[in-house]
């Protein structure tokens, strides 16, 4: 019982912090917000992968003075590689969002995302 | 060499796109720079094209020994990172190229007014890099990597006026809808790793067992590449990010909303191919959304002032035919005498369509960016009499916007015919709104023509010339192939996109990579 609790007390993680990245984007005014809203959905996967490459029992895969019972159990280290990438590539994405945030601030004089609708119809 | 083709098509842009910031403030040559690299990708994209076309399915791995060994060092799994070309991927890549070419020709004069160009540039190829990888690649993991490249570029291009607050406002709708979607693919990829320990699509759609977990998977990819092809209901960023983004772009990010297209064709055929019973489901269901987004994005289009932004409503429209298309033939993928008798042809025309769509829009978008260029404005109401004065261009409007009604002897005709037959044997109700859609089309193309390019001539314009020529070289190229495809749909067919339709269909040929494990 307890047990299997622990286990999957990461994906129940998961699935809060997606529910709190969606509420963030759905319902924030401030496009500040809705930009961390998405940094949260972000830390959501990242976790869920990370979560997934748990291996119970598993060494992780450096070889450079590896115990000897590591021997054949060493994980697969693709997840944190994958996990690497989508920090890598969600930086980008928060500067880039952040930018147009201060741009449309220069321009709009607010971040209301209700009263960026210049663009309609 | 030829084994490296695929490799080298990633290469090339990506040399291209890191080097011309070294271009600074020499506007000239950067552009010039631009129009080489992606004219030998296009170059490269044919050779691609023959080579699947003739010796089936290409297989690059990365870092392998040899770039055809599927499992180097003795793996019994694929594991480095596999690039698989078929057909329907190469059909896409010449798409992409070949916008990219045309878009760099055109901005060569587009935006000459504008400065920091060679970033502009360096996206310009960064887009056209994150379209083929999409494309090409043969790995879920890449899939969302050149998602959000193609993602990144394409919306800080959006927001390339960065003087206008609306290019921003654009941009960042555009951003935060490419990585919403991009986010959940990711989500999809880790719950299949999480499941079959592999992110080769070949592999995990030869073990997929589509239990709950797959189906939520399924569901996430879809919405998620549904939501970046702009299929209604959330195509709202699409006429806001097409309108506010420079002429020059309209082409290649055209090209990227339907890579999104082509990555949710090979989920539905390729990953999930082998689950019989709800596939037919999902065809009807991409048929509906197809129906629907042709309907409301053209009717939308109808009340539209903005000259470009009508013409964006007409590219929702647009993708509900390739929806509706390729739909008819997933609803039947698994009935064979239903698809030799119509779902092949529906499929056909639904690809068809994309080129042909990509061709006569990106066309009407360069148009509508030669009057923006000419005449400062894109509000069609304080347009008028502008055909005498910009004759090519009215001329290139004409044959574009016959081409999207549907008019004979245009590319248009050739698909939406192959469409409105084989959706009618499916249901006669498809084909109905299919075809009001097109009538609907060619009324709000008809209003255009008459606002901005008959009547008076209006003194204000008194000044206006022809756009110079790099502009006009593009919108001719795109010109005479609206007419070429138009006169000759089956040279194409045949050689293009019938092989890409057999790709999607042979599912079993691209799980084996081509034969190779």
């Amino acid at each position: 019982m307890n047990g299997s609790i622990f286990v999957n007390l990461p994906f129940i993680v998961v699935a809060v912090l997606l529910a709190l990245g969606f509420y963030t984007i759905g319902f924030k005014r401030n496009l500040i917000k809705v930009v961390i809203g998405i940094e949260i959905l972000e830390g959501a996967v990242n976790m869920f992968i990370v979560a997934l490459g748990y291996v119970k029992g598993g060494y992780a895969p450096i070889y450079t003075q590896a115990p000897p019972e590591a021997a054949g159990k060493m994980v697969l280290p693709t997840p944190q590689a994958l996990t690497l990438t989508s920090i890598v590539i969600g930086v980008a994405v928060t500067a880039l969002m952040l930018a147009f945030a201060v741009n449309i601030y220069k321009h709009y004089g607010t971040l209301d995302v209700t009263k960026i609708r210049r663009l309609r119809g | 060499m030829m084994e490296h083709l695929p490799a080298l098509m990633i290469a090339i842009p990506l040399f291209g796109a890191f080097t011309a910031p070294l271009f600074k403030k020499h506007y000239k040559e950067v552009s010039i720079w631009a129009i080489i690299i992606t004219g030998i990708t296009v170059v490269l994209s044919l050779l691609l094209a023959k080579e699947v076309v003739t010796g089936g399915i290409m297989v690059y791995v990365f870092g392998a020994d040899k770039p055809t060994l599927v499992l180097p060092s003795g793996y019994s799994v694929p594991i480095r990172i596999m690039f698989e070309v078929d057909a329907m991927s190469a059909f896409m890549a010449i798409s992409a190229t070949l916008m990219s070419f045309i878009g760099a020709i055109y901005s060569y004069s587009h935006v000459e007014r504008e400065t920091g160009l060679e970033k502009y540039y360096a996206l310009l190829m960064l887009l056209e890099v994150g379209i083929l990888g999409m494309v090409l690649t043969g790995d879920l993991f890449n899939l969302f990597v050149f998602l959000e490249i193609a993602g990144i570029a394409g919306s800080a291009l959006v927001g390339f006026r960065n003087y206008r607050g609306e290019a921003s406002e654009a941009g960042i709708k555009y951003l935060i809808v490419s990585a919403v979607a991009s986010l959940m693919v990711l989500f999809a990829v880790g719950i299949l790793y999480g499941q079959y320990g592999n992110l080769n699509l070949a592999y995990i759609a030869k073990n997929v067992s589509f239990n709950m977990v797959d189906m939520v998977a399924f569901g996430l990819l879809f919405t998620s590449f549904a939501m970046k092809c702009g299929a209604v209901p959330m195509h709202y960023w699409v006429p806001d990010a097409y309108t506010e983004v420079p002429a020059g772009i309209n082409p290649p990010l055209l090209v990227a909303t339907y890579a999104s297209l082509y990555a949710l064709f090979r989920v539905s055929f390729t990953l999930f191919a082998n689950v019989v019973i709800d596939l037919a489901r999902v065809g009807w269901i991409m048929s509906i959304l197809g129906v629907l987004t042709m309907f409301i994005g053209v009717t939308m289009a109808l009340v539209q002032k903005d000259v470009k932004r009508l013409m964006s409503y007409h590219a929702i429209s647009q993708t509900g035919y390739m929806l509706l298309g390729v739909g008819v033939g997933l609803t039947v993928l698994h009935d064979p005498s239903k698809l030799a008798e119509f779902g092949r042809d529906a499929m056909a025309g639904g690809v068809f369509h994309i080129i042909n769509h990509i061709i006569y829009k990106s066309l009407l978008l360069m148009t509508a960016g030669a009057l923006f260029y000419a005449t400062g404005t894109r509000n069609l109401n304080e347009m008028g009499g502008l055909a005498r004065k910009m004759p090519i261009t009215t001329i290139s409007f004409m044959i574009g916007a016959a081409a999207i009604s549907g008019l004979p002897p245009f590319n248009g005709f050739a698909s939406k015919l192959l469409i409105y037959e084989t959706s009618y044997r499916l249901n006669p109700l498809l084909t109905v709104f299919a075809m009001v859609t097109s009538v609907l089309t060619l009324a709000s193309f008809v209003k255009v023509f008459a606002s901005a390019f008959l009547g008076p001539p209006l003194e204000k314009f008194e000044n206006t010339r022809e756009v110079p020529k790099p502009m006009i070289i593009a919108m001719v190229i795109l010109a005479a192939l609206c007419i070429l495809f138009g006169l000759f749909p089956n040279l194409v067919l045949d050689k293009l996109v019938y092989p890409a339709v057999d790709a999607l269909i042979n599912s079993a040929q691209y799980h084996s990579w081509g034969g190779l494990a």
